[in-house]
């Protein structure tokens, strides 16, 4: 029974980081078409930026501790705005044309560009951002005992996921993104504005990753290859959900986060492999993930 | 079929001159040129599959597979002869892709890359974690013996590996030259293009793909046997994503258009690695990421295209590709 508690709770902690990571990656896909490799890259670009900051508030004694989680949403923020139009404006809109697999190939040369220039920005030693981990204090369910953060991580996750929701189908602006993840030549054609679509939802994306990054930032070490294991993650989480899908991508991560936290406590050497095996199966019996509508085939 | 009778006489001379290279370059070339040129069968392999509009990111599955039925055969069998350490590694490699090929057959573009990511993961995370197969640290293997001849030297030794990889390699090119211009390596691009008007024609898209996967399984797995071999030593980094990733990106660079452009660009891409990571220890990656963007910003088609251009505007004359030092295996079939 605790067992099963403990599965089941660090199950939803995992699931709910992972949440925000890859649902910004589906965003991304849902518009743009592209399976932005580089996300991991800048979930770790975020993550090291909120490592900083933070140590600068906290290390100053700048201001009231609890005001640093909005430094790092800050963090977050501007990570977005400094690397999502430049990336999109400068680099992705070249090839907008390519096909499919080209694309990715382009993010995978921007994922090794972005890795060497962190390593370039911070070093390679790595970066602990701990205080804010401990602030939230400690709290005891099913008789074991959690830290608060981690909660307060599960709570920002289904806070991210409702006003993404939301905002996707009780906007006008929603309604607009999700017009032009429906057809974008017919979105075009109507009058609205598909690059200005792209750039705002690319850097929402990049924002989506950031955040990630920047509140995991304090429960583990920030140091070179973070990035390989998260995109390795949201990948297999956006696939398993249905490329493009907000909801495929909460349910998928429930799904790897509770397989995951069930290999680690029940069979330590797999919890890579289960991540990839869920994946495979999922996709041999739907091929298009979970929640992917089915697209009409033009000729 | 005057076309298939130049393609051997060029093989042949191709397989001269890189032989006759491998005397006169420095011991570090040749070790540099025989892991390229093992990695390039790969990449040659992932080119069959692309002109089929089917891209894999994760070929490192049959690279690995070739590697360590290759390097598990020599340790527990104690057999030590490359040729049939090779050709081991070819079959067990094509025996995983006739396993996997029913799995994958229905999937396209996006999905069949990201299955075959998927597949590829889970081998890496079953090998990392299978101690009596070496673990993540691996299994080192001894020299091999080339039909009962056991080199002297170790530089003995490397040379003649890297004679066993040319000859495999200009045989490999010559085929799959071959492959192209017949029917069914032309019905591939016509699949690449619209896979329901082959169909309607009367051509199996299916079983044009199916052939064209088999091949590049065995070309995969005949690239990690001869990886392991002049590596002297199997991981299970030969199927991690990065590594099917470099064999993309190798593919991608090289383009469709021409087969000799695999390798040029394979030995290119080991070059630049060897001295970069060597001088440029933290900003190599970057380099490499850049270049490629240029590639498909101002390549599209790849290398090769380069020398279909030039060879397009100069086809009245019928002339022989000038040999180059690069290897020109199989240039002259159009």
């Amino acid at each position: 029974m605790n067992l099963a508690a403990a599965i089941f709770v660090d199950g939803l902690i995992d699931a709910s980081w992972l949440f925000i990571v890859a649902v910004g990656l589906t965003l991304v896909f849902g518009v743009l078409n592209i399976l932005n490799f580089a996300h991991g890259s800048l979930y770790a670009v975020g993550a090291y930026t909120a490592a900083s900051a933070a140590g600068w508030y906290y290390g100053g004694q700048i201001g009231p501790p609890f005001f640093g989680y909005f430094v790092m949403l800050g963090a977050a923020l501007l990570v977005a705005v400094a690397i999502g139009p430049l990336l999109e404006r400068g680099v992705l809109r070249l090839f907008y044309r390519r096909d499919e697999v080209v694309l990715v190939l382009v993010t995978y040369a921007l994922f090794l560009i972005l890795e060497d220039a962190t390593k370039l920005i911070w070093g390679v030693d790595p970066y602990y951002a701990y205080e804010p981990y401990g602030l939230l204090g400690n709290l005891s369910v099913f008789g074991l005992s959690y830290v608060g953060y981690d909660f307060a991580l599960i709570a920002l996750a289904l806070v991210t996921g409702l006003l993404l929701w939301l905002g996707l189908n009780r906007t006008i602006t929603g309604k607009v993104i999700l017009a032009v993840i429906h057809d974008r030549d017919m979105s075009g054609a109507m009058g609205v504005n598909v690059n200005r679509v792209f750039v705002a939802a690319f850097t929402f994306g990049v924002f989506l990753a950031a955040l990630g990054g920047a509140f995991t930032a304090p429960k583990i070490s920030v140091q070179p290859g973070i990035s390989i294991s998260v995109i390795l993650l949201s990948f297999a989480v956006v696939v398993i959900g249905g490329l493009g899908s907000v909801e495929g991508a909460a349910i998928a991560a429930l799904i790897v986060g509770l397989a995951r936290s069930a290999a680690i406590h029940l069979m330590p050497w797999a919890e890579l492999f289960i991540v990839y095996l869920v994946m495979a199966l999922v996709l041999a019996l739907r091929p298009e993930g979970l929640f992917q509508r089915t697209t009409l085939r033009k000729i | 079929m005057a076309g298939r009778l130049g393609i051997l006489a060029a093989a042949l001379a191709a397989f001269a001159a890189l032989a006759l290279l491998g005397r006169v370059l420095p011991n570090w070339f040749v070790l540099v040129a025989t892991l390229a040129f093992a990695k390039g069968l790969v990449a040659l392999g992932l080119v069959v599959l692309m002109r089929g509009g089917l891209v894999s990111f994760g070929q490192g599955i049959f690279f690995c597979a070739g590697a360590y039925a290759a390097g598990l055969t020599m340790r527990s069998l104690g057999v030590s002869d490359a040729v049939l350490l090779v050709a081991l590694g070819g079959v067990a490699a094509l025996i995983l892709g006739l396993i996997i090929a029913p799995l994958l057959a229905g999937y396209r573009g996006i999905f069949f890359a990201t299955l075959t990511l998927a597949l590829s993961m889970i081998a890496y995370g079953i090998l990392d974690k299978t101690y009596s197969l070496g673990g993540s640290d691996g299994i080192n293997l001894h020299a091999p013996s080339f039909l009962g001849y056991q080199p002297p030297t170790p530089q003995a030794g490397s040379y003649a590996l890297y004679a066993l990889t040319c000859l495999v390699t200009v045989i490999a090119a010559a085929l799959c030259r071959v492959h192209f211009d017949s029917l069914r390596g032309l019905l591939s691009l016509a699949a690449r293009d619209n896979e329901i008007r082959v169909e309607y024609l009367g051509a199996s898209v299916r079983r044009v793909s199916g052939v064209n996967f088999a091949i590049a399984a065995l070309l995969g797995g005949i690239g990690g046997a001869l990886s392991a071999l002049s590596l002297g030593h199997i991981d299970p980094d030969f199927t991690f994503w990065t590594t099917s990733g470099e064999f993309v990106f190798l593919a991608i660079l090289s383009g469709y258009a021409s087969v000799t452009a695999v390798f040029v660009s394979s030995i290119i891409v080991e070059l630049v690695r060897s001295f970069s990571s060597q001088y440029f220890p933290n900003t190599w990656q970057g380099a490499l990421g850049i270049f490629l963007l240029l590639v498909i910003l101002f390549l599209p088609q790849g290398l090769g295209s380069l020398v279909q251009r030039r060879r397009r505007s100069q086809s009245q004359s019928d002339l022989e590709p000038a040999p180059a030092p690069a290897p020109v295996p199989a240039e002259t079939s159009q």
